[in-house]
């Protein structure tokens, strides 16, 4: 038995590890690690950066490829795609929502961490729609690029 | 409940009008003589009839008239979809299955290829109607159906060459004390009250089960705002996908594995519940029980696939656990022991509604195919490959068992014949 499983939160060894460069840049970080029959990912990727063997197969990003175009956040059925961004102290971090009231871009939000954990604020720096789902991105301390992954909005 | 003296009524289904009598039912009512309003009864003739309208029977229902079958949709609801018209949550799935759509987004398409269908005379749906029985007749199947017209009813005699049975599953029930308080609800109930109608089941919800369902259910109940405790789940792992599991608890609810409900209490509706942590065995450990204030309890545990009138029919059934229950054994064009009788989606096994839609399109094609009315054997094959694709992976296992059981089961009975 994997300790997610029992959890339901994944731990450092289950994630994606990319490297300084490519957080730089930009990657997606698919947070899907299950074989579950669903492929949605694969063909919203412009540049084919995600990729499966089969439908089954957990989804894998390559890192190299990735331009960090966060079409693929609003897409994932299991809201489980973030686009993660690094820059000096700063990082950015794209993610799906679909609570209300939805925030709007300057506004500050508390940064959410997987346990549902608040580790501090965020800003809100842009806010998509696509579809129902809204796609948002924050600017939190970069310290917390790969454990933040929601926001809770004051009603 | 008792609705115009008439006992036995499902009111969460049935319309609310102005001037009718609901009242509560405390023991088995008498049947009154059925009234309807026009006699003699009405006569239809038709090549397949599809009881359940939910994406089993609409996509059979589609396949069948698309291949040149006339076809009778028949659903007790008002309205068509089954429970997808309560999903709104995002599919998975590929892009053939409609993957990243929303349940209830899928049921307007299909409705909307239903009602085309309709338009050119091709199919009949008939909502708000119960299909009440099979009966005897000499060449054709002959079912009984009544139609509900402002609480007054029509009965029809159907006629049909074949009959798909796609009327889904029933949402099982747990045994501890208190479980007969008002605020203790299926998950399916909750969704109903919340996505469809637009009410708020309660304010603080325990949620028993993290399978999909009560995963998907918990997450909904905090997208309408209401306050979701905790999950329990009996289970010692989590049983729906980590991803669900994932959005609940960075939403802060907690997902306690190997824990479940003791007994709810409260003086006229639920005011609290008891858990209580499991052993390896599934045995309640002494002094681990919690108390939990809450007002509603929402029990995610299970389907059991509705087979009351397969049985009727008298096609072969069996208990196969990895199913959900009692199934109907079918061969792989869905068709059953009785020729002609074919089953789809949960009420042939408990699964997910992108293979109930599949299912439906492979009786509904196979359906066509034994009148006469098409020879695509290529298209049938490709149906099952699909079929076979989604159940590939690990969460495919339940239903994989289950289908294989069938099989055999099936081989065992040809043999002895």
């Amino acid at each position: 038995m994997r300790e997610y499983e029992k959890t339901g939160v994944l731990t450092k060894k289950e994630l994606p590890s990319p490297s300084k460069k490519h957080l730089e840049k930009g990657a997606a970080i698919l947070e899907c690690i299950q074989e579950i029959p669903c492929n949605p990912c694969v063909d919203s990727c412009p540049v084919h950066a995600i990729s499966m063997k089969d439908i089954n197969a957990p989804p894998v990003t390559d890192f190299d490829k990735c331009i960090a175009c966060t079409k693929c956040v609003g897409i994932c059925p299991g809201l489980a795609i973030f686009v993660v961004k690094v820059k000096g102290d700063k990082a950015w971090i794209t993610l799906p929502y679909e609570f209300i009231p939805v925030p709007k871009v300057g506004d500050t939000v508390k940064a959410v961490d997987r346990t549902g954990m608040i580790r501090g604020d965020a800003l809100v720096t842009r806010v998509v729609k696509s579809g129902k789902t809204m796609v948002i991105t924050i600017q939190v301390d970069s310290s917390l690029a790969m454990d933040v992954r929601h926001i809770w909005v004051k009603p | 409940m008792r609705v115009n003296g008439v006992p036995n009524v499902r009111t969460c289904i049935a319309p609310l009008k102005e001037g009718i009598s609901v009242e509560m039912q405390d023991k088995l009512g008498e049947l009154p003589n059925a009234t309807f309003t026009e006699k003699p009864k009405k006569k239809i003739t038709v090549n397949v009839l599809v009881i359940g309208a939910g994406p089993a029977g609409l996509s059979a229902a589609i396949e069948s008239a698309t291949h040149g079958a006339t076809v009778l949709v028949v659903d007790e609801n008002q309205v068509v979809g089954g429970q997808l018209v309560k999903q709104t949550h995002k599919f998975f799935g590929s892009k053939q299955e409609r993957a990243g759509t929303r349940g209830i987004d899928i049921a307007k398409e299909l409705e909307q290829q239903v009602l085309a269908l309709q338009k050119k005379s091709k199919l009949r749906l008939m909502t708000d109607a119960t299909v009440i029985g099979c009966y005897e007749s000499t060449r054709k199947f002959r079912f009984g159906v009544v139609e509900r017209c402002d609480y007054q009813n029509r009965l029809y005699e159907v006629l049909t060459d074949t009959a798909i049975i796609a009327c889904g599953a029933m949402e099982n029930m747990l045994l501890f004390p208190g479980n007969d308080l008002p605020g203790v609800y299926g998950a399916g109930a909750v969704q109903t009250l919340m996505n469809v109608y637009g009410v708020k089941p309660g304010d603080r919800v325990l949620m028993v089960g993290a399978g999909n369902v009560g995963l998907i259910v918990a997450y909904q109940l905090l997208q309408a705002g209401i306050k979701v405790d905790r999950v329990v789940e009996a289970a010692p792992t989590i049983g729906g996908y980590h991803v669900h599991a994932a959005k609940l608890r960075r939403c802060g609810v907690p997902i306690q594995t190997s824990h479940s409900i003791k007994e709810v209490y409260g003086d006229k509706t639920v005011e609290g519940a008891v858990i209580v942590e499991l052993d390896a065995q599934w045995k309640p450990i002494p002094n681990t029980e919690e108390d939990i204030k809450c007002d509603t309890i929402c029990l995610a545990v299970g389907l059991t696939p509705s087979t009351r009138l397969l049985s009727q029919i008298g096609v072969n059934l069996e208990f196969i656990p990895e199913a959900g229950g009692y199934v109907a054994l079918h061969d792989d064009s869905m068709q059953t022991s009785v020729k002609g009788v074919y089953v789809a989606g949960d009420a042939s096994g408990i699964e997910e509604a992108s293979t109930a839609m599949i299912e439906g399109k492979i009786a509904g094609l196979a359906a066509a195919m034994t009148l006469g009315k098409t020879r695509d054997r290529k298209l049938l094959e490709h149906y099952r490959r699909e079929l076979e694709c989604l159940r590939a992976g690990p969460f495919g296992e339940k239903p994989r068992i289950a289908k294989q059981k069938i099989t055999k089961l099936v081989e065992a009975r040809h043999a002895r014949v």
